[in-house]
């Protein structure tokens, strides 16, 4: 079998897997449609971490912000949101299905598009950061976020808001949300697997190699930047419209804007499969993920320990990552391929030196 | 928010208060800022587990108060002990971060940070602590305006230790050791110096002086596990405010913050503080941006 026919029949046992197993396995549908969600985080961070060279420690802010959009959509579409809000869901509120169904759309589409948008924004702000003051930039504005929304009463402050409720039976909603992580997921992979076969994977490896010389030789770099970065939160922003809903209700700290948490598990798995490939952070957050699911409960309160240890023999001894480490070791596979007549050149060389 | 600008223009005493308290408790952030400083300058590694270390450091002074000794006692055991500490951590991790992109090294402090601030979570658990100093409350002008003795001994402790370091850093052979090496650390390392044993110092000794601010901290405010990572947002502000091997922009970033916290958190709310300090941070952040566009450089 070729390596394409391989990939093809690869792809296709995963979206197999994806459509079975809410039936093949009701009772982990959540932890499943969480996987797909870690992807999608792991995906989004790698265009910038990865094949861009900018690490960003704030991603999630584009989660929070997207959750938080669709949950003033949804509400305001139909409510008064401050009033809806101080209520703290002890009013019941009751939307028609259609309702229901048009503001959770509409919820998603405006998430998406206004965490681009906010993208373009702080894009201006902090693209002209370098290393470390980039990575501490972004996660400033992730913590500032979390801060500010908690002291916002017409989001509902500290308190969170409860998102309206699923007009239908618990398994009817679980599937929706299932698919719905899903097909965020899937999309998110589809969209940067085509994105990163044309000329702007090129561009930005480019501004990752030497941003400089990328500028040099004509690329307008700030523009591509903010285009990579809008990408990221266009499906962050889906991904937190859809979560918010999945779970009922939303909070500031623990929910919407995890940036310790969450924030830094999209690092760690990219990191973890192998930043700056395609596949990399697909590997990387199933791993992370089924590991923190399986151990998480026997560890007893030292699971963040664990975490934090994880993160810096990660970073410290490991940071390839397992495909970067897979490279090394068979570069021919992942189609490095180098010419037979420079090796024996360089062969002749040194035994020339030695 | 306008009443409380109100307030502040009727009674004028306030503002003198709270300039006070920003002031006192702002040179305890200069000297966390003044470490971070040292190693970012020394070492080029951007300590993200600068809070965690004065926690840590809070943590003695807590012990130390538990067990029916005087809090105060805890500065030099904590200075050692921190140091001890620090040397151990570089030799652990730092050491292999060093010369690795930056960022590594931030990463995996940030990851260092974790694991501290999760243990002290587990051993003394999520409540906020505080070692009782015991001291007096002075009063002035019919009581309207107080100042906590605490605070003033606190300040002078944090003055006389910024001027040992000072001193240290300028005279002894360890001092001018480390900085050749923040100066040129190959020429220093062709002069003879143990450019490794440096470092490991230099990290230590961070941790030492935060060892030390931590003890200040436990007895004129409150410590918790989480709070390590607001001191390491406040030192970062700090730094980029003032620039790296900038001794007096430290201290007056560290007093200016400390003053902008407490005028924040009585204008427009306590639950604004920590927005406040990210605020900063960002806006610091953008400032050096459009100040580097000029010269059409970027912040590196």
């Amino acid at each position: 079998m070729s390596s394409r026919a391989l990939s093809l029949a690869g792809r296709g046992a995963i979206l197999a897997f994806g459509v079975a197993a809410p039936f093949l396995f009701p009772n982990y549908t959540f932890q499943i449609a969480f996987l797909w969600i870690m992807i999608l985080f792991a995906l989004t961070w790698d265009i910038l971490g990865g094949q861009m060279g900018y690490n960003s420690l704030g991603n999630i802010f584009f989660f929070g912000a997207g959750m938080y959009i669709s949950a003033a959509v949804q509400i305001g579409l139909y409510y008064d949101v401050a009033q809806y809000t101080a209520a703290f869901g002890a009013v019941k509120v009751d939307f028609t299905p259609q309702q229901y169904f048009t503001g959770l759309f509409a919820g998603i589409a405006a998430a998406a598009v206004g965490s681009a948008v906010l993208a373009v924004l702080f894009g201006w702000m902090v693209f002209g950061l370098r290393g470390p003051y980039f990575a501490i930039g972004t996660l400033g504005v992730a913590l500032a976020a979390g801060e500010l929304v908690g002291g916002w009463d017409y989001l509902g402050g500290g308190g969170g808001i409860s998102m309206p409720v699923f007009p239908g039976g618990p398994g009817e909603r679980s599937l929706l949300f299932y698919f719905l992580c899903f097909i965020a997921a899937v999309a998110t992979f589809g969209f940067l697997s085509w994105v990163y076969s044309g000329r702007f994977l090129t561009t930005i490896n480019a501004i990752r190699d030497d941003e400089e010389k990328a500028e040099a030789m004509g690329i307008h770099t700030t523009r591509h930047k903010i285009v990579a970065w809008s990408i990221a939160a266009f499906f962050l922003g889906i991904s937190g419209a859809v979560f918010g809903n999945m779970v009922g209700f939303i909070e500031p700290l623990e929910v919407a804007f995890p940036t310790v948490t969450f924030g830094i598990f999209m690092v760690v798995m990219s990191l973890l499969g192998g930043k700056g490939t395609l596949w990399g952070p697909v590997l990387g957050a199933t791993l992370f993920h089924i590991v923190k699911e399986v151990s998480w409960t026997y560890l007893l309160g030292w699971q963040w320990v664990a975490l934090g240890a994880l993160i810096i023999v990660n970073v410290v001894f490991f940071q390839q990552g397992i495909l970067g480490w897979a490279r090394e070791r068979w570069p021919a596979r992942f189609g490095i391929v180098v010419d037979a007549r420079l090796t024996a050149n360089r062969g002749a060389r040194r035994e020339a030196a030695s | 928010m306008w009443d409380n600008i109100a307030l502040l223009g009727m009674a004028p005493i306030f503002i003198l208060q709270l300039l006070l308290n920003g002031l006192l408790i702002g040179a305890i952030f200069a000297l966390v800022a003044y470490g971070l400083a040292l190693v970012w300058g020394v070492t080029n590694v951007k300590n993200l587990a600068q809070g965690d270390f004065v926690m840590m450091g809070g943590y003695i002074a807590v012990v130390f108060y538990h067990l029916g000794i005087h809090p105060i006692l805890a500065l030099p055991v904590a200075i050692v002990l921190m140091f001890i500490f620090g040397w151990i951590v570089y030799r652990l991790i730092i050491v292999r971060v060093i010369d690795r992109d930056l960022f590594t090294s931030l990463l995996a402090t940030f990851g260092l940070a974790l694991v501290i601030q999760q243990l002290l979570n587990l051993v003394f658990g999520p409540d906020v602590q505080t070692a009782e100093s015991g001291f007096d409350i002075l009063r002035f002008s019919d009581g309207q305006l107080t100042i906590a003795q605490i605070k003033l001994i606190s300040l002078g402790l944090a003055a006389i230790l910024a001027g040992l370091i000072v001193g240290f850093m300028r005279f002894s052979r360890m001092g001018q050791a480390i900085r050749a090496t923040a100066q040129n650390p190959r020429a220093a390392k062709i002069m003879g110096i143990d450019t490794d044993r440096v470092y490991a110092f230099t990290f230590a000794l961070n941790a030492a002086i935060c060892g030390a601010a931590g003890v200040l901290i436990s007895m004129i405010w409150v410590i918790q596990p989480f709070f390590g990572m607001a001191y390491s947002i406040r030192a970062f502000v700090i730094v980029t405010a003032a620039g790296l091997g900038n001794l007096p922009g430290v201290i007056i970033a560290g007093l200016g913050l400390g003053a902008a916290e407490q005028f924040s958190g009585f204008i427009i709310g306590a639950e604004f503080q920590q927005a406040t300090v990210v605020g900063l941070l960002l806006a610091v952040l953008v400032y050096r941006q459009l100040q580097m566009r000029r010269q059409r450089q970027v912040v590196t």
